[in-house]
């Protein structure tokens, strides 16, 4: 077990160091002078002044320096600052990760607690009226547009109770109940698809292990249902469930980005996009990594539980 | 489906049998209620799209009317902020939809395609450096890359086609890299190979027609995702802009109406909702239909 968990951590290295290459690629490659950006292209600023301000900046160094000195900077937790506030990115991230963590394990929470009951209910009672509304409302809630979901929650929770969440964020340690209060509404938003790709999910799986020869076995030897259900089926479906729901864990930060606009929360993925409508570029460019951290983390965690949890894959 | 069928299959797969069948009866492994659903959604969108013009009582920018009308007969899903007609920019909003989809989806399907026929035919460093390259591109959360691409190239409909094309090839390069692997090992691969066929006809005859199950099936659900992802993209301002119609910048404004006109909100969702539930239906019966490991599941 130890030995996998060090060997993914090695493989961690690599993938680390090219998401990063990547994305300070992507920054370089794409048309857009940061320069340009500050000073302006109206020429009330010199040429010679740009130079001066490129230099200061860094960004007349050859491409590999830059990226090294990012990278060691990084290294050292330093992420630089931003070029629209001068505030160290740093801190402007570490203000808006606990928001989007938060919300992204509020909605992988109640997305589950809602979808695995309803995905073995419609698998034991395959093929009834129930099974059929659990399968179509399945792909009802993977066709839903969370933005969609978020903008109508607001508008029924408006109307009907005249609510309206609080523009400032609420911390969780400071007033646990208003910061649920806060966090509710757009959890709910984020876990309606992945309650549907959970269901759906539990359903197959539950189907195929109910027909093996060992939940059979146990029937046969007079088992009560519930015990075989429980104790011998789901115990073994939900292993390529875990899976599942840990790769959507991370897709979720994403998703995440665009219901924490729709709710003026300022999360990871609403730094983000403030930095691009800004182009405020080391912003933008730490911010994705910390997300493509955050995901690759995340993903590394589900894969260890899942060699725990299924003895078979063991190093794969 | 019960064991004793009035007519046995072997029959009704026979020809003499399919000539007595009625046109109007599929064979019975086309009869999949939930792919005929999704598919004519998508057909009816694809018709509203083409007849935009027709079907619209107004056109789509004209601010004629009084400013944010609630839904009457006149307009039947009321006005927007500058008195356009929703219903006349929900229509034309359509063509938006799709193109962004279908395009993107062909960008990703042409660039992942290549790559994963190149990585799985070829193997050896091309396949170890293209999956690296694909792992790489996994391990973002998709919209992510979607935001940034689409943010740092300048929001416009033509960058977000390159976005969500971008964010989606690596998944078709690894679904065509395993179904080109399984086919590698196939006997009548060998024996075209012993016949001495050359690359390129053993990759156009043999090697694309046995992957396209797959592909199909896998287009037509990143035609749903792509579709929600340009919503996305438009909602957040970063894909086709004002003043031309769609459904997620149509949304995105309504979320400053939404207080004293609520139906603003409403309608431009239910249509991305509808059309994406359109694609994923299909998808869904595609696979019962060309996937048959997945029946009876």
């Amino acid at each position: 077990m130890s030995k996998y968990i060090l060997q993914r951590l090695a493989l961690l290295v690599p993938t680390l160091l090219g998401m990063s290459l990547l994305i300070f690629a992507m920054l370089r490659l794409l048309p857009g002078d940061v320069v340009d950006i500050i000073a302006g292209t109206d020429g009330t600023v010199s040429s010679a002044a740009k130079e001066k301000l490129r230099d200061s900046m860094g960004l007349s160094d050859p491409i590999p320096v830059q990226y090294a000195r990012w990278i060691g900077n990084l290294l050292t937790g330093d992420a630089g600052k931003s070029l629209r506030s001068g505030e160290p990115i740093g801190e402007i991230l570490m203000r808006a990760l606990p928001i989007t963590i938060e919300l992204a394990i509020l909605g992988l929470f109640i997305s589950t607690i809602v979808a695995i009951p309803l995905g073995v209910i419609s698998a034991v009672k395959r093929d009834t009226a129930f099974d059929f509304a659990a399968r179509i409302g399945g792909l009802v809630g993977l066709s839903l547009p969370n933005f969609w979901v978020a903008t109508l929650m607001l508008l029924f929770t408006s109307k009907a109770f005249g609510w309206t969440p609080s523009i400032r964020f609420i911390p969780f340690t400071q007033d646990p109940i208003g910061n649920l209060q806060q966090m509710i509404l757009p959890s709910i938003a984020l876990a309606v698809p992945l309650m549907a790709i959970t269901m759906r999910m539990t359903r197959t799986t539950m189907l195929e292990v109910l027909g093996q020869d060992y939940v059979r076995t146990a029937n046969a030897k007079g088992l009560a249902p519930r015990p075989v259900l429980y104790r011998h089926a789901l115990k073994n479906a939900l292993i390529p469930v875990i899976t599942v729901i840990g790769f959507q864990l991370g897709g979720l930060m994403g998703s995440a980005a665009v219901v924490e606009v729709v709710f003026g929360l300022n999360g990871v993925g609403n730094t983000l996009l403030q930095g691009i409508f800004n182009r405020d570029y080391p912003l933008v460019q730490a911010a994705t990594l910390y997300l493509a951290v955050a995901f690759v983390l995340i993903n590394l965690i589900v894969d260890v539980l899942y060699a725990w949890l299924d003895p078979r894959i063991k190093l794969a | 489906m019960s064991v004793v069928t009035t007519t046995p299959d072997v029959i009704t797969e026979g020809r003499a049998a399919r000539t007595a069948t009625p046109w109007w009866k599929f064979p019975k492994r086309y009869r999949n209620p939930i792919g005929i659903a999704g598919a004519i959604i998508v057909l009816a969108t694809v018709v509203i799209a083409l007849a935009a013009p027709i079907i619209a009582p107004y056109d789509p920018s004209s601010q004629g009317a009084i400013r944010l009308l609630p839904p009457s007969r006149e307009h039947l899903m009321g006005t927007d902020e500058l008195g356009r007609d929703t219903f006349s920019r929900i229509v034309y909003g359509s063509r938006v939809s799709l193109q962004v989809g279908i395009i993107s989806v062909v960008i990703a399907l042409l660039i992942g395609g290549v790559l994963g026929l190149l990585s799985g035919y070829f193997g050896g460093l091309v396949d170890t450096w293209t999956m690296r390259l694909v792992d790489i591109m996994f391990a973002f959360p998709g919209i992510v890359l979607a935001i940034v691409i689409s943010g740092l190239l300048g929001p416009s409909r033509r960058n977000a086609m390159i976005a969500i094309g971008i964010i989606y090839a690596p998944a078709f390069a690894r679904v065509v890299r395993g179904a080109v692997l399984s086919v590698k090992s196939e006997a009548y691969m060998e024996a075209a190979k012993v016949v001495g066929a050359s690359n390129m006809r053993l990759v156009r005859q043999h090697v694309v027609p046995n992957i396209l199950a797959p592909l199909i099936v896998l287009t037509t659900v990143y035609l749903s995702s792509a579709i929600l992802s340009e919503a996305a993209l438009s909602f957040l301002g970063l894909g086709t802009q004002p003043p031309e119609p769609t459904w997620g910048g149509m949304l995105n404004i309504a979320r400053t109406y939404m207080e004293i006109s609520p139906w603003m909100a409403i309608f431009p969702g239910l249509a991305i909702a509808i059309l994406v539930l359109g694609f994923n239906f299909l998808g869904d019966g595609l696979r019962d239909i060309l996937d048959p490991r997945l029946r009876e599941r």
